[in-house]
């Protein structure tokens, strides 16, 4: 964390310098977000999906501001350490999540183009400054990252049959939620689970593991797993 | 519940008797009696899942000598220096705490016409069913000069533990500008791209600590698993260090002379330092002694992983002959969970889906900088044949790399809890 901290403030005092009143283009920022939209929501009616809703970040502590979210330890460790998110914190979590938090379930390689991260930061910001005025004609439903038809989603998966499937899963990922080196695939909400399965199929999303265990999953057997991986504790 | 079991298991043929009416149900296990033999990447998951999904219907033994089972994989990592031996050691206590009845003993006869196995301290234990998933053997007379007895001074460390720890030893103990030399196997063997991540942790340790030391390779095959992306991460990282001697060279005929340290190439004599002879493998011992085997290794039946000359038999991992898939053991451990599922269903009625496996396998060959191969598999009735792969690609770039290697530590957790619980 100290370590992160000190490039933080590097890039403050070089790259922040022109930025330090004029944090970033919000407009562009809101283009740069959508990298984010796969696990969260911001604006009108966010909910907490993979990871919490954004509304208001800006001057909580961390691990605290999202109700019935389920934090990490990490996150919630730091949170009682002290680490409050304004410009400098999230700036450097923005930029590596696991340098800053150890042992948080953002699994985000992390935004490397200063400039990007002032634009996301920028357009974090329009939703906490005066959170009473997020504008209700924003929605919440950004792009998905795979458009799937509402057939798709509203198949009912059968966790008896995810269960079977999921064991295949579990030789990588943990059924215990356990993220080191492979991301925590348990309690997701279903329609996330679903959407992720769907990018990797299309190879939207690039890992060559994943792209190839989804290849041939059918609709029904993603579901299966998305309500199995919901409903495990 | 555990007296019941002594008891049982001391009046040997009643017992078995007993056992054989259909649908007898006990207060536990009362489903039927599974033994698995062999508490590896194969054993231990089908022991935990069938323990574990049916809620103790199945009464579930595992056979296994060792208290403490060292994976094979990630070995190498221990030899070059990114693991602690400690970190590949791994109790039985997940499992029994899973419903596991885990004995620490030889399985050394199996009856399948009783249906029973014979442990080394006596016991004689009734089945259902026999799930097999005893890893590899050697080869008797596979490299001339070579037998177990010389294993301490040619170690193979192709089973991971004390000879890893001996391997490691022999190293870091060798002289300046010494020879390592690696007597690799022939197919079909145990982790494919082995010898070679093995090659790239010796010649990272030797890099180090011993600059001017060689490594010479003799190798019966002209081509081997993931061999440009070797070839060119030893060309990068331990540019001249590294040789390797192919059938065209002879490398296929090969002697070594553990008295002298000597290996002889196609007869050309050298004087080594260190020397480490990975056989021909065949089955663990106790699918010959089952009479499983065709040839060295156990044939099965892909939807099940039955064995093809007994339906209440099952071969798993790196003894069994079932296609396509490497000799891994996240292949052992995708098996195990296929098998688990058919003989809960055969036992207790529940569900079977169609069987589905798949294999990654991840290699380390410098710092951070890691690859991985896999493939995804389906059984036919002839085989268990590919269905899709991929493979890391030459000129990947450093990051990838390393969240390739990141990845495979978070593999190793992911499989090990999968197999031995927590």
């Amino acid at each position: 964390m100290i370590r992160t901290f000190g490039k933080a403030l590097a890039f403050v005092i070089v790259a922040g310098t022109a930025q330090a009143e004029e944090i970033g283009d919000a407009e562009r920022g809101e283009k740069v977000f959508h990298t984010c939209t796969s696990c969260h929501q911001i604006g009108f009616g966010a909910e907490n999906r993979v990871g919490p809703h954004l509304n208001g970040i800006f001057g909580r502590k961390a691990g605290a501001f999202a109700e019935d979210y389920r934090y990490s330890k990490g996150l919630l460790r730091e949170g009682e350490n002290g680490l409050v998110w304004d410009l400098r914190t999230l700036n450097a979590y923005i930029e590596n999540p696991k340098a800053l938090v150890t042992g948080t379930r953002m699994n985000f390689p992390g935004v490397k183009e200063p400039e990007k991260r002032a634009d996301l930061l920028a357009y974090l910001r329009t939703f906490s400054d005066s959170p009473q005025n997020i504008p209700e004609a924003q929605p919440t439903g950004v792009p998905r990252e795979v458009e799937l038809s509402p057939e798709i989603l509203a198949i009912v998966g059968d966790p008896e049959y995810g269960e079977y499937l999921a064991s295949e899963c579990t030789t990588c990922h943990q059924s215990s939620g356990s993220d080191e080196g492979i991301p925590s695939i348990t309690h997701w909400p279903e329609e996330d689970f679903v959407v992720a399965m769907h990018a990797y199929k299309r190879k939207i999303r690039p890992h060559p593991v994943m792209q190839m265990m989804t290849s041939r999953l059918t609709d029904e057997e993603i579901a299966a797993l998305a309500a199995y991986f919901k409903s495990i504790e | 519940m555990t007296l019941n079991r002594r008891a049982f298991i001391g009046t040997g043929a009643a017992a078995a008797a007993l056992l054989s009416a259909p649908h007898v149900r006990a207060q536990g296990g009362g489903a039927g009696k599974v033994i698995v033999i062999g508490g590896g990447a194969g054993g231990a998951t089908a022991a935990r899942y069938l323990a574990k999904d049916s809620n103790g219907e199945i009464d579930v033994t595992l056979i296994e000598p060792t208290r403490a089972y060292y994976t094979c994989f990630f070995s190498n990592l221990y030899i070059g220096g990114f693991r602690e031996i400690s970190s590949l050691g791994h109790s039985y206590g997940g499992l029994a705490k899973a419903g596991v009845n885990v004995v620490h003993d030889w399985a050394v006869g199996v009856d399948r016409d009783a249906k029973t196995v014979t442990l080394a301290g006596g016991a004689v234990l009734p089945y259902d069913k026999l799930i097999l998933s005893p890893g590899i053997d050697f080869v008797d007379g596979a490299v001339p000069g070579w037998d177990v007895s010389k294993q301490n001074k040619m170690p193979h460390a192709y089973k991971a533990g004390s000879q890893s720890e001996l391997l490691k030893a022999q190293v870091e103990a060798m002289p300046e500008g010494g020879t390592y030399a690696m007597v690799a196997p022939p197919n079909p063997f145990r982790c494919p791209p082995g010898p070679y991540e093995r090659i790239s942790m010796v010649a990272h340790v030797l890099k180090e600590k011993n600059p001017t030391a060689k490594i010479i390779i003799a190798d019966p095959k002209p081509n081997f698993s993931k061999q440009a992306l070797f070839e060119e991460g030893w060309g990068k990282h331990y540019n001249g260090m590294v040789s390797w001697v192919g059938p065209d060279f002879g490398g296929g005929n090969v002697e070594v002379n553990a008295d002298e340290m000597t290996v002889s190439i196609d007869g050309e004599v050298t004087k080594v330092d260190v020397c480490n002879v990975i056989p021909a493998m065949k089955a663990g011992r106790i699918c010959e002694i089952a009479g499983v085997n065709e040839g060295n290794w156990a044939p099965v039946i892909g939807h099940t992983m039955q064995s093809r000359m007994d339906e209440n038999v099952y071969v798993l991992g790196d003894a069994s002959n079932q296609g396509d898939m490497p000799k891994s053991g996240f292949s052992a451990n995708s098996q195990a969970k296929v098998c688990a599922m058919a003989v809960r269903g055969a036992l207790t009625g529940s569900k079977v889906f169609p069987a589905k496996f798949s294999n990654t396998c991840w290699s380390l060959i410098e710092t951070d900088d890691g690859v991985k191969v896999g493939a995804t598999y389906e059984a036919t009735d002839e085989k268990i044949v590919s269905v899709d792969g991929f493979v890391s690609q030459t000129g990947e770039d450093a990051a990838l790399r390393k969240a390739t290697y990141e990845e495979s530590i978070g593999w190793y957790a992911g499989i090990t809890a999968d197999m031995f619980g927590s």
